[in-house]
């Protein structure tokens, strides 16, 4: 077959051999293209390219390019990495490597060796409408809050405030980093958890940046960072699987977080703190509701997971054996948050207010862990494992 | 142990990704090989000669001088084998779209820029084509050459780029270099399109060949030609070696591609009748 293509005066220093590359395209090792143009190097050009290209070159008048073979050699072998649309597979293939989901995957290069490359180990269904909520919900801490809505606090109030802030930013910091870490070990065929979980350390890091700010708003220092606090947090930066990772950090922590958001929320002394709380509120019910998923997918998957995940939470409880729990300042400070004022009977209401959170933060773990597979007696025994520092 | 030497030329570190690689490859097909790199071609070449090493990795100038020196020394060479794009090149001589010059006559009392003093592609062969037409360098034409990674035969491209900006910042009337080349500097930037004419071309050439050397065993070096000439495009393991190498697919070794060089060798005096390195100024 021969086919002919016209460049007129453009040269292939100038982009004519995509001209030429085009008409061989649809062409079979063999085919020829005759190269009609005006360019007053044209030939000495097309002889180069065709060098270079594999392909074969008469120098006659006008000059003929016969297609060589590599260009179909190159896609011997090659394979899809899934189809674009759709779920993704139930296992993703390491030779993909970073190539897109549906991309035409060239063989040979590096395998990619990323950790979790079964679906069942990272997925849920609900991922895809979570990444699209995560991204369309991402606020700016700079215009989000109104800094400017600050108001002068009684001493006491404010330094609550400022310690509860601190606890945050302890917190958030782990959750920052775990979702961080994990991120980096899914095989990209999951593309939607690995940009949840991108949306979720950015939430993160904005919680540390406005509750940082918050804290320092009435211009003293930030308050204490208690042992037992960091011990705890830090169990969970040490758990390498991905579920039970999520499991610890989404379910039983950032599900604990929630009530105590909606409790800084309620009893919030001043519209800043009101109004921080209130945006990490709604990101952190995203993570949770993706851990809560996800765990359950793959409870579904593997029923033994539960045994997995209940060795976890008793693992984490023993090893926090010898810590004090949540520091009796913060605890102290929630105390003092929802009584309002130093009066006995407001103490009294505060009190009884935080053994309310406690009793709510227990409910949502108990309901969470049935939801993901546990009978409700063991999901009240997991319940109160959990650490008493709430994350 | 019977194995075959190769020596290459360490033009850049990508050389040692490639023979590492064809290495694995060709022990995995039960040959053994070994290789060794070289600084430059002059050392490589007399090794070859002297049969320290069983195969060489020549340039088109290295190929000249090893002829010359095995030659004089009386043993024999074999070409094995030389790339698909080492068949057929041709340098040109290329001016500013505004230059004044049409052909080559029209450089006399000018400045031509080249590669380096031991480039076959940027140097020796297109001033034997001014050469040809009656132009001697350093006469007729001054040279201002651009001399990077001498020693390498010209596979640096530093050289050559150089030479492309002189004549794009107005330092130079022309400038040589490969046809290749002409194409990647448009790409770059470094000559846009419409802003160069050529105005000489050599007739085409062929470049880089394989050799074997005196001392090399012939059944493995059969054997050796046989697995490059069976290297397929379409192996995933080969074909990065071989785009890192520059070629869809090795060919048997021809010799019809050097008689332009020998000629420039001769009219420099660049190697003597035995291969010893002789005058190297070109007029510069």
């Amino acid at each position: 077959m021969r086919a002919t293509t016209e460049l007129d005066r453009l040269g292939l220093d100038g982009g004519g051999h995509l001209i030429v590359a085009r008409a061989l395209a649809p062409l079979r090792p063999g085919d020829q293209v005759v190269v009609a143009g005006t360019h007053p190097a044209l030939r000495v050009q097309l002889m180069a390219w065709c060098r270079t290209q594999g392909h074969g070159y008469t120098d006659s008048d006008p000059p003929v390019v016969t297609k060589g073979p590599a260009g179909g050699q190159r896609w011997h072998g090659a394979i899809r990495a899934g189809a674009g649309e759709g779920p993704p597979l139930a296992q993703a293939d390491q030779r993909w490597g970073l190539a897109a989901r549906g991309a035409l995957v060239e063989a040979g290069g590096p395998a990619l060796g990323a950790q979790w490359a079964d679906r069942d180990h990272v997925w849920a269904d609900i991922a895809p409408r979570l990444y699209a909520a995560a991204a369309a919900a991402q606020w700016d801490p700079a215009t989000a809050v109104d800094w400017s809505s600050a108001t002068a606090l009684p001493a006491d109030v404010e330094q609550a405030v400022v310690t509860v802030m601190t606890y945050l930013v302890e917190n958030e910091q782990a959750a920052l980093i775990i979702p961080a870490r994990l991120l980096g070990q899914i095989h990209p065929h999951f593309r939607e958890v690995m940009q949840l979980l991108a949306a979720q350390a950015a939430d993160e890091a904005r919680h540390v940046e406005v509750f940082s700010r918050r804290g320092m708003l009435s211009g003293g220092p930030l308050g204490t960072s208690a042992v037992s606090g960091r011990a705890s947090l830090q169990t969970l930066l040490t758990e390498s699987d991905f579920t039970t990772a999520g499991f610890l950090l989404s379910v039983l922590g950032e599900g604990t977080f929630l009530d105590l958001l909606r409790f800084l929320h309620t009893h919030a002394p001043d519209p800043v703190t009101a109004a921080v709380t209130r945006l990490a509120l709604r990101d952190e019910a995203r993570h949770v509701a993706f851990g809560v998923a996800h765990t359950a997918h793959a409870v579904h998957a593997d029923r033994s997971y539960l045994g997995r995940l209940r060795q976890a939470v008793e693992r984490r409880h023993t090893a926090l054996l010898s810590t004090a729990g949540l520091g009796s300042d913060v605890f102290d400070a929630l105390v003092l948050l929802a009584a309002g004022s130093w009066e006995p009977s407001a103490i009294s209401r505060g009190w009884q207010a935080v053994q309310d959170l406690q009793r709510a933060m227990d409910e949502g773990r108990r309901r969470r862990l049935a939801y993901i597979g546990f009978p409700a007696d063991e999901a009240a025994v997991l319940s109160a494992l959990h650490t008493r520092n709430f994350m | 142990m019977s194995e075959l030497l190769l020596g290459a030329v360490a033009y850049d570190p990508k050389v040692v990704t490639i023979w590492d690689g064809f290495q694995t490859w060709l022990r995995d097909q039960d040959l053994g090989f070994d290789y060794v790199l070289y600084s430059n071609y002059d050392r490589q070449v007399e090794q070859l000669v002297g049969g320290q090493i069983d195969l060489a990795w020549n340039s088109p100038l290295a190929w000249v001088r090893a002829s010359l020196l095995a030659g004089a020394a009386g043993v024999g060479l074999s070409p094995i084998v030389m790339r698909d794009t080492d068949c057929d090149l041709r340098s040109v001589v290329v001016v500013r779209d505004d230059s004044p010059a049409q052909t080559v006559q029209d450089l006399r009392g000018k400045v031509v820029a080249t590669g380096a003093l031991d480039s076959p592609q940027a140097t020796l062969l297109p001033l034997s084509l001014l050469h040809a037409a009656g132009i001697q360098a350093g006469r007729d034409v001054q040279v201002r050459r651009f001399d990077i990674g001498v020693g390498l035969h010209g596979d640096h491209i530093g050289g050559e780029r150089a030479a492309a900006r002189a004549l794009a910042a107005g330092e130079v009337d022309a400038a040589c270099m490969i046809d290749s080349n002409l194409l990647l500097f448009a790409r770059e930037g470094v000559l846009p399109a419409g802003q160069t004419r050529i105005i000489a071309q050599t007739q085409p050439y062929d470049h880089c060949t394989m050799t074997a050397g005196p001392a090399a065993d012939l059944d493995l070096v059969a054997r050796f030609q046989q697995l490059l000439l069976g290297m397929s495009y379409a192996d995933p393991q080969l074909r990065p070696l071989l785009e890192l190498e520059g070629l869809k697919e090795w060919r048997p070794a021809r010799l019809s591609g050097y008689g332009q060089l020998e000629r420039a060798v001769e009219e420099t005096g660049f190697y003597d009748a035995a291969g010893n390195p002789g005058a190297r100024d070109h007029g510069a």
